[in-house]
């Protein structure tokens, strides 16, 4: 047999999740709940593997198909497991202007992979603005976000990374 | 030179603890929201009216009369709901994120002026996916509303139910656009919708629905404490109250500063209250005056004023107050093609010039940068661009929602106000700043 998707801690935190969502929306309106289900999904597992995404359909009373419509749309939603450390850098023009083309290639030198491949570890990737123009260059790992950065935050934020 | 006399949005950002429902409280806080609900919905939309308070997530209508669009119990009895655009993500725009991380009951008090306005009993805040850090502050202040009684069957007391939750979305610059965001809201992939019918009668679910900017909101608070009058007169021309710009870019103090209407993009570049402007010897060349969908300006551009309409003229716009500067050692293809890639990345694919038209473009300009470029690539960029939507703007362009002109117009105005150099690009068979074409901040340190 294989392993269930959840251990018993995270089913109950899957279930309950999933009833407090569905009470924000109108009982005939369960599949607005999408979004933020599969987000609960991504948070317990850390991306959306096929069994979960059946579940969420089950539970949202819609299709399997429009799980993976709404989670190839979105870049945060992960169909395929990701890095342990997602590290997602501002490259776009208020970053740039920054040393943001820098910052990015700084980190392919010292991660030793290319912006876009997904490893066991680390998964680099460029992505567009994330409001921190006023406090350019940043970036986000794991979806904490990180600002006003320079060579030396960039080492001491990637010691930390274990 | 024009002063903000007094501030709107930020005058208690640096008041420890004021996130927190105990001291927004403390210091009068919820009192003008009460002072609302003892109006008529219809009395509260008179008054948004007569402040003049505009749309601050770029398109700058007028909030009221959106407001008014919602049909009456009578003719549409459908529930209503409120939508705050949290999804800030046009690229040099950061504000909204602030409001949440240090004054989200700012936000709160204004939810519930509106949405009793509007007698929707529903309301969801639309955050950026990538917030995490704003949104647990938010999630915060909304479960203290919650156990306060703010919110909840008695909106502060009243006879009067609402709900407010927090959706977050999950990396799409589309959603910002408010039909794309309805979409979203409905759990699905964010294509937007054609209008008509707007969403203030067919919206979430639907029904009427009004899609508001958290700063829109935000000033809500100040209007009913200080009276319509008072928002009117801090702002100029037709636009009410102040503005929250973000300074980015080639400054010697980038930031977000709240500003006065009347206050000019030079001011806002050089002053010591804001941008104490470049580096030595550093001149400026271009401003993107409103997040990277507003045409780029010219040095000779930047006395105009922050107001919404100033930027007509120009064919520009005030947009959501990113305000992106480049030095006269800045590479303007680069620039620009990092803008027309990001509109390629962003495209949701829905129409075709769009989706087809902004990946061709972002190819073009890559070429020129790397010295591979021809002499009738500027046409076709001109050619390209203009089959998604006119130049000069029209504010109408030729696919569903406006992200296809905000694709296009950078492109349009930056070949167009700075051909020379692009030409010289070509000329040359490279790039003539070489590896540095960030300007004096572009290298990392």
């Amino acid at each position: 047999m294989s392993d269930p998707l959840f251990t018993p801690d995270e089913q109950k935190r899957f279930d309950a999740g999933i009833a407090e969502l569905l009470s924000h929306y109108p009982s005939d309106r369960k599949s607005a709940a999408m979004l933020p289900a599969l987000r609960l999904l991504q948070t317990l597992k850390g991306w959306l593997p096929p069994e979960g995404m059946k579940l969420v359909a089950e539970r949202l009373e819609t299709t399997v198909e429009h799980c993976y419509e709404v989670a190839t749309f979105y870049v945060m939603f992960h169909t395929q497991k990701p890095g342990k450390y997602v590290i997602d850098v501002c490259t776009n023009l208020a970053c740039a202007l920054r040393g943001a083309e820098g910052l990015l290639a700084y980190l392919e030198q010292k991660l030793a992979t290319k912006a876009g491949e997904n490893g066991e570890k680390y998964f680099l990737r460029e992505t567009e603005c994330l409001a921190s123009c006023g406090t350019a260059p940043c970036l986000q790992v794991n979806e904490d976000h990180y600002e006003n950065l320079t060579k030396a935050k960039v080492d001491a934020l990637l010691e930390k990374l274990t | 030179m024009s002063v903000l006399t007094e501030k709107v949005i930020t005058r208690d950002w640096d008041r420890p603890g004021q996130n927190t429902l105990s001291v927004y409280k403390q210091h009068g806080g919820y009192a003008a929201a009460k002072k609302a609900l003892e109006m008529t919905p219809a009395a509260i939309t008179e008054e948004v009216k007569k402040s003049a308070l505009r749309g601050r997530g770029g398109a700058g209508f007028p909030t009221g009369l959106k407001w008014s669009f919602v049909p009456s119990f009578e003719k549409n009895n459908k529930p209503r709901y409120l939508a705050i655009n949290a999804d800030e993500s046009e690229p040099g725009t950061a504000k909204d994120r602030f409001i949440l991380e240090k004054d989200p009951h700012l936000l709160l008090e204004g939810i519930a002026i509106a949405c009793y306005a509007l007698g929707a009993h529903t309301c969801y805040i639309y955050a950026r996916g990538e917030f995490k850090y704003p949104s647990a502050v938010l999630d915060q202040a909304i479960a203290e509303a919650y156990a306060d009684g703010i919110f909840g069957k008695k909106l502060l007391g009243k006879d009067f139910e609402l709900n407010v939750y927090q959706v977050r979305g999950a990396g799409a610059y589309i959603c910002g656009e408010e039909t794309a965001l309805l979409e979203s809201l409905e759990g699905k992939k964010g294509w937007p919708r054609l209008k008509p019918p707007f969403p203030a009668v067919v919206g979430l679910f639907g029904c009427p629905t009004v899609v508001n900017n958290v700063e829109t909101i935000a000033s809500l608070p100040r209007i009913f404490e200080k009276g319509a009058d008072w928002f009117l007169r801090l702002g100029a021309g037709k636009s009410g109250g102040t503005r929250l710009v973000t300074l980015s870019g080639a400054v010697n103090r980038p930031g977000t500063y709240e500003v006065a209407m009347d206050t000019s993009l030079r001011e806002l570049i050089f002053d010591p209250a804001y941008g104490q402007g470049l580096p030595e010897g550093r001149s400026v060349k271009a401003v993107i005056p409103g997040g990277s969908s507003a045409p780029v300006l010219t040095a000779d551009e930047i006395d105009v004023k922050l107001e919404f309409d100033a930027f007509k003229p120009l064919q520009s716009m005030a947009g959501s107050g990113g305000v992106m500067v480049m030095d006269d050692t800045a590479c303007m293809v680069r620039c620009l093609w990092r803008v027309a890639r990001f509109y390629a990345e962003e495209s949701c694919g829905q129409c075709t010039p769009c989706r087809e038209g902004q990946p061709w473009m972002t190819r073009i300009l890559r070429k020129i940068e790397e010295g591979r470029g021809e002499p009738q690539d500027l046409d076709t960029l001109m050619n390209v661009a203009s089959a998604i939507a006119p130049w000069p703007p029209i504010g109408l362009g030729n696919t569903i929602c406006a992200l296809g002109d905000a694709g296009a117009l950078p492109v349009q105005s930056f070949v167009t106000k700075f051909r020379a150099e692009f030409e010289q690009h070509i000329k040359l068979g490279r790039c003539p700043r070489g590896d540095k074409p960030w300007g004096v901040f572009g290298e990392f340190k």
